[in-house]
């Protein structure tokens, strides 16, 4: 809310500066955006008359100026305003004036012709953005007097941030009353007198929408000149709160909904029919709003009709063909009370937001509209006129919201904030916020006034005590509670853990976003069971990830379009899959590489990464678990984004936990890229989970080597021959380490050599020569067996 | 030896050797088997007592010149030869060193875990709860009603049946408490998912949410572990303010401004942090008797920190994944 400094000094009392105010009103929840000091420099700034204009003989646009202020001969100066005509008030900036921003008046010459001052518009004073034309002043405005003076200027606007819970501070009133209670002063209170009713003109109301609308009050007003303009002080109090002044009625409204926080509506009275009826919508009832926007209602919202057609959305906007016009003869004035759960989102439904739902979906004083009503009547007789006719008051008392008194324990309001605040202090504190205060036995009996919709608990008058006696002012301790040690399981790693390993293996962690486009996943064949938003920012960003590579590989992309051709990217994050209730979420790693191998360096040959490159950082990651045996890989049921012949499926006991390989070509071609993208993508939980160990005695014997070469047909995985030898040699062999694999020239077509040294030992004697021959055959004799293989050399 | 006077010519060859070859070849002629000294000692035998003393010392005495000189030289001759091939083996050690390599943790998860690590030494466990979430752990058991204007200011992302992204890393709280009962510390880090997109705002970004709740936690206890907090996290002091706030899920609540010297030499208040006391709504709402406990809980946001903490100027940053940006958290 936005608001001029000077009206709410003139509410309550405040002895203290700028500086200290806005800062008390932040210490007390009421945060101070923005300050916008208004008129600071207007020394020598005067009102004037412009007597005489006649086009300058140089310059089409200029106009040369004879302007008055009342005494001595007139001023003559040069002006490029639009607006300059004879008979207009406006301000002027006498010779040896400095306005804000600098500029300082000189006596000079404008294309040849003398000009002593400048006329000025708005934003060359500093109190408006408007620098169209000049400040147009009103003709009573008094000729020579300091446009200081007359505007009431130095000023500022001052914008707070009000949270949802304090609706009553959005009108200057309860402003004043909070500050009142910070400063130790008084609010002076807004006079409102009950308008002389002139006319027996009235309106019928009938309530017909139960607890949604307790409360109106309405009175036609008639003969009203609706071409009046504003006063100058309530034009500069609305701009200064941010409000155009448009014509008297809708600015009185306004005014009054600034001044005492009560939305008001006026209704052109000639356009009405019969009596006022305050009702549910009709299922697809229609409105065309003041915005031109046709609404389309239903039974969840509250309207205000006519006995024809509907008029209004309560709480929210008027209709267009009720609206008041220039033409407007007649009004009729309405102050209402909704319950804020009957206005809550439905000005949202319809796209809208307004000052008025703003207000009455957060709560607005019931006991207001009679006051609001006569306020609004009282300006608007003064203003344009007219004779009011009576009020009439259509109420259900009965659904009017209580306001039942609250209960403080003062060991209460000492455990919650950890101070003592003195008894006296705290009656203080709430008597200055407008509260009935009765001492009880423990504490205090706090009645709040009708306007504070936030007061229903002990826990809301604390607040209020530490508010206003100061947050600032309770000390910081440190939690007296028992601090229970953490178990930290050591049978899993940390995510943390799994990310240094990977840094530290050349990859730089990715943040991607969570939401992918729809169709980037139906190129990567992951669309399956995809969970997508209802509202998304926009396409790019419309459905919840199955996999964490799209994107990864997205921001590869990114990189390599940025003349970064090597790239290791890693991301742990969670893909997010439909299920029939709560959709599945899946943390996991997934991994991206493309360009060389190894980072460019003098010593080596470069090649491009491959998948065995990307093998071995999978490799690494599941020897950290200390289960690698618990782990393997086949190439069954690969997804249709992986290489088929360079792709593999990651198993730990048999469960499939992730897939590794070069992404398909066809893949690769759709998203342009090159050949040289490998990635993987495992599930987080089973790299997590660790052995805890147990260890064995390192056995005394020493081992024996013993090299094989064998020859094989090349379709011959190295799985099933490493399984061979295994299933011979059983615990005898220690390792089995591939050494050698070879095709080509000297080896028979479709056949490979593969060449292995085999690591013998046993626990409970040294292996003799003999002894490792007679194994070495055996595991050769395995391998003839299931593996098609033939000794070699 | 038949001229034993010839041991200076013998000394010059020793001298002269070039090689531990050539020296060895020079000592096999002088005290091999078959050498010169060698025969000069088996001739002692031919002479009488008298001359034998005199000429065997005479000849030991030249033996002992003639291998110290052979044994200096060969010292020599090693040393030569060593320089040498430690010379043959220099190399140029400012040569790029192989597979020096590195990656890095994205800031996020840098500042994130470093967070989550103060409030560890602390006693607060790490909780975690889902990012779709379903309306009653995001808004309702916070103690947001339907249509409550508090819920307008989280622009949410909603699936069709009704459920959302999580808008806040709160929920966690609520998971921590069902089924449980106080002392509670708990630090819930993780993604949270707001409908806006601009300079200042991914519609993806990182929350933490701390909750303690026991028999005596007060709002002094809650500016004491904040205060704690932001001077662990940033190393240094702050000037620190509590200002009321709102939030439906606490009350009394506050937003805790630091005092920041900006880049351009000036100082201004930067919030970093929201809080306040557990609403007892919410401690009902998971079966925690208000009379008896009281808590406090505390959110912030991870980017925030970061971007203070590294001086990343732009919040977009964060998720480019440029690996020139990444690059300067190795």
């Amino acid at each position: 809310m936005k608001f001029s400094e000077n009206w709410l000094r003139e509410l309550v009392t405040v002895d203290a500066d700028r500086a200290s105010l806005v800062h008390a009103l932040t210490m007390a929840g009421l945060e101070v955006e923005e300050v916008t000091p208004l008129g600071d420099q207007l020394d020598g700034v005067v009102v004037a008359e412009i007597v005489d204009a006649v086009k300058h003989p140089e310059a089409d646009r200029l106009q040369v100026c004879k302007v008055s202020t009342g005494q001595g001969e007139p001023l003559q100066i040069v002006c490029g305003a639009p607006n300059a005509r004879v008979g207009l008030r406006v301000p002027l900036a006498t010779v040896g004036a400095v306005l804000p921003g600098g500029i300082q008046i000189k006596a000079a010459k404008l294309r040849g012709v003398e000009s002593s001052g400048m006329l000025c518009s708005a934003k060359e004073l500093g109190i408006d953005a408007d620098a169209s034309g000049l400040l147009e002043l009103p003709p009573d405005a008094p000729l020579g007097e300091s446009l200081a003076t007359y505007l009431g200027l130095p000023d500022a606007s001052i914008e707070l941030k009000v949270t949802p819970n304090r609706p009553d501070v959005l009108g200057l009133n309860g402003l004043a009353h909070d500050v009142a209670a910070l400063f130790g002063s008084r609010v002076l209170s807004i006079g409102v007198d009950e308008a002389p009713v002139a006319s027996d003109a009235t309106r019928a109301v009938r309530l017909d929408a139960g607890a949604d609308a307790p409360r109106y009050l309405g009175r036609v007003i008639e003969g009203i000149d609706a071409s009046a303009r504003s006063p100058l002080w309530m034009a500069e109090r609305l701009r200064r709160a941010g409000i155009r002044p448009i014509s008297a009625i809708v600015d009185i409204t306004q005014y009054v909904m600034l001044e005492l926080g009560h939305p008001m509506h006026a209704f052109d009275n000639d356009t009405l029919s019969g009596a006022i009826v305050v009702r549910h919508a009709a299922q697809g009832e229609t409105l065309t709003l003041l915005d031109g926007n046709k609404a389309t209602l239903d039974p969840s919202f509250v309207v205000i009709a006519d006995e024809t057609r509907p008029l209004a959305v309560a709480g929210v906007m008027g209709g267009l063909d009720s609206r008041v016009t220039d033409t407007t003869r007649n009004v009729f004035l309405e102050a209402a009370h909704f319950a804020p759960s009957a206005i809550m989102g439905r000005a949202r439904k319809l796209g809208l937001h307004t000052d008025a739902s703003h207000r009455f979906e957060r709560g607005v004083d019931p006991a207001l509209p009679r006051r609001a009503l006569e306020r609004a009547t009282e300006l608007l007789l003064s203003i344009a006129g007219g004779k009011a006719g009576p009020v009439t008051v259509a109420e259900r008392a009965e659904d009017l919201r209580k306001h039942a008194p609250v209960l403080l324990r003062h060991a209460r309001l000492r455990r919650i904030l950890g101070i003592d605040v003195a008894a006296a202090e705290v009656s203080r504190i709430f008597t200055a916020l407008g509260m009935a205060v009765e001492e009880v036995a423990d504490g205090w009996r706090i009645t709040p006034p009708s306007s504070r919709f936030d007061i229903e608990r002990e826990e809301d008058l604390i607040e209020e005590v530490a508010r206003i006696h100061g947050y600032e002012r309770i000390p910081t301790t440190t939690p007296a509670g028992k601090i229970a040690l953490a178990p930290e399981p050591e049978a899993r790693l940390s995510e943390m853990q799994l990310r240094d390993q990977l840094a530290a293996r050349g990859y730089f962690e990715a943040v991607t976003l969570s939401f992918v486009n729809a169709d980037l996943l139906t190129t990567w064949g992951v669309a399956s069971g995809w969970v997508p938003l209802a509202n998304p920012l926009s396409a790019d960003l419309a459905v919840m990830r199955t996999s964490l590579l799209p994107g990864l590989v997205e921001a590869l992309r990114y990189n390599r379009d940025r003349q970064q051709e090597r790239v290791r990217l890693f991301e742990v994050a969670r893909s997010f899959h439909a299920t029939g209730g709560a959709p599945d979420e899946v943390a996991r790693v997934a991994v991206v590489a493309s360009g060389a191998a190894r980072a460019e360096q003098w010593g080596e040959v470069s090649r491009p990464v491959d998948f065995f490159d990307l093998k071995g950082d999978l490799d690494a990651l599941i020897a950290r678990t200390g289960e690698p045996a618990r782990w393997s890989i086949d190439t069954t049921d690969l997804p249709s984004w992986l290489h088929p012949g360079r792709g593999a499926r990651v198993l730990r006991d048999g469960h499939v936990a992730g897939f590794i390989g070069a992404l398909h070509p066809a893949l690769a071609k759709a998203l342009d890229l090159g050949a040289d993208v490998h990635v993987m993508e495992l599930a987080l939980e089973p790299l997590l989970a660790r052995r805890l160990p147990s260890a064995t005695r390192v056995a005394r014997f020493p081992a024996v080597r013993r090299d094989i070469a064998v020859e094989l047909p090349e379709d011959v995985t190295w799985a099933s021959v490493e399984a061979a030898v295994r299933g011979a040699l059983g615990d005898t062999l220690k390792a089995v380490r591939l050494f050698d694999r070879y095709a080509g020239k000297g080896i028979e077509e479709g056949r490979k050599s593969l060449a292995m040294g085999l690591i013998l030992q046993d626990a409970s004697r040294t292996l003799t020569d003999d002894d490792a021959d007679a194994r070495v055959a055996e595991a050769v004799g395995a391998l003839e067996k299931t593996c098609k293989a033939r000794m070699r050399g | 030896m038949e001229s034993i006077e010839h041991i200076d010519a013998s000394l010059r060859d020793i001298e002269s050797a070039a090689s531990l070859e050539a020296l060895d070849a020079v000592r096999v002629a002088l005290l091999g088997k078959n050498g010169a000294v060698t025969a000069a000692l088996k001739a002692l035998g031919q002479l009488s007592a008298d001359e034998r003393k005199a000429r065997g010392a005479e000849v030991n005495r030249a033996k002992e010149r003639l291998a110290d000189a052979i044994a200096v030289r060969k010292q020599a001759l090693e040393q030569a030869e060593l320089d040498r091939r430690l010379a043959s083996e220099r190399v140029d050690v400012t040569l790029p060193g192989r597979d020096g390599d590195f990656g890095g943790i994205h800031p996020i998860t840098r500042a994130l875990e470093r967070i989550a690590d103060i409030f560890g030494r602390l006693g607060y466990q790490r909780a975690d709860g889902p990012e779709i979430e379903d309306d009653w752990h995001n808004f309702e058991a916070l103690n947001f009603p339907p249509h409550h204007p508090a819920r307008a200011m989280h622009d949410t992302f909603y699936f069709g049946d009704g459920r959302l992204l999580r808008t806040h890393t709160s929920p966690v709280q609520i998971r921590s408490m069902q089924g449980r009962q106080p002392p509670i510390r708990i630090i819930a880090p993780g993604k949270v998912y707001r409908s806006d997109s601009d300079q200042t705002h991914s519609p993806m970004f990182h929350q933490i949410e701390g909750l303690l709740v026991d028999e005596t936690s007060s709002f002094a206890d809650l500016k004491g572990t904040l205060a704690e907090f932001v001077r662990a996290f940033f190393e240094r002091d702050f000037e620190m303010r509590f200002r009321p706030s709102y939030f439906p899920f606490t009350e009394p609540s506050a937003e805790v401004d630091i005092r920041w010297d900006a880049d351009d030499g000036t100082t201004r208040w930067l919030e970093v942090l929201g809080c306040g006391m557990v609403h007892p709504n919410v401690l009902k709402n998971c079966g925690i008797d208000p009379e008896r406990y009281s808590g406090f809980a505390f959110g912030l946001g991870v980017e925030r920190f970061a971007m203070l903490r590294y001086g990343v100027g732009d919040l977009r940053a964060f998720f480019e994944n440029d690996l020139r940006f990444l690059r300067q958290f190795a």
